[in-house]
């Protein structure tokens, strides 16, 4: 599987609320951030989380977030940001 | 309708203040641990982080907010160990009796 991004594009996280086992974290879905790293591709925790052990291994990427974009009425410095281990099935592109 | 955000999934709640303290781990919670890294090991590999992780969400909003660390470990492990057919329900209802009878009905 090839990476679909690269360093510097802007992302947006895909807004799902699936139940089962989710790596993405609630506060990020449906944010934007740009990509900062590749982290390397690994297989699907919602599969293995289910005793799937053999599916295909995806990329994962790091994404940078501004505080400022994640929550209302931040009141740090609008310098500050979070970075985030995001699988691409979660990624969608910036348009 | 299920909760869009799952209990578990907390990030950026307010959390209250953070206790410090360090404190031993009792020798259920080592054994514990000692099981654990013993069903995941490469020659079994019957719980691995992810499902361990999984079961632990999957134990809903009020056993996680009341289960210690360990506590939610085990009770993890012991529902994989079901849904895998290693353990059944009735094999370990009749051990967990027999535990009790021999502690003399203190708790475990």
């Amino acid at each position: 599987m090839s990476a679909q991004f690269s360093v510097g594009d802007p992302v947006h996280v895909r807004a799902a609320y699936p139940p089962g086992h989710v790596r993405t974290p609630y506060y990020c879905r449906g944010k934007s951030g740009v990509i900062v790293r590749f982290c390397g591709e690994f297989r699907n925790p919602e599969e293995l989380a289910y005793g799937k052990y053999e599916g295909p291994v995806s990329p994962m990427y790091r994404v940078r977030f501004q505080q400022n974009d994640l929550w209302d009425n931040y009141s740090g410095s609008p310098d500050d940001h979070v970075e985030i281990e995001i699988y691409e099935h979660w990624l969608e592109q910036v348009i | 309708m299920t909760d869009r955000r799952r209990h578990h999934d907390m990030g950026g709640l307010e959390a209250g203040p953070i206790q410090n303290s360090e404190h031993a781990h009792e020798p259920w919670e080592k054994r514990v641990d000692a099981i654990k890294a013993l069903l995941s090991d490469d020659r079994r590999k019957l719980v691995t982080t992810d499902e361990l992780r999984r079961s632990i969400e999957n134990l809903g909003a009020d056993a996680y907010e009341r289960y210690n660390y360990y506590e939610r470990w085990i009770s993890a492990v012991t529902n994989i160990l079901l849904e895998k057919d290693v353990l059944s329900v009735d094999e370990l209802g009749k051990k967990m009796a027999e535990i009790e009878a021999r502690q003399g009905n203190r708790a475990l």
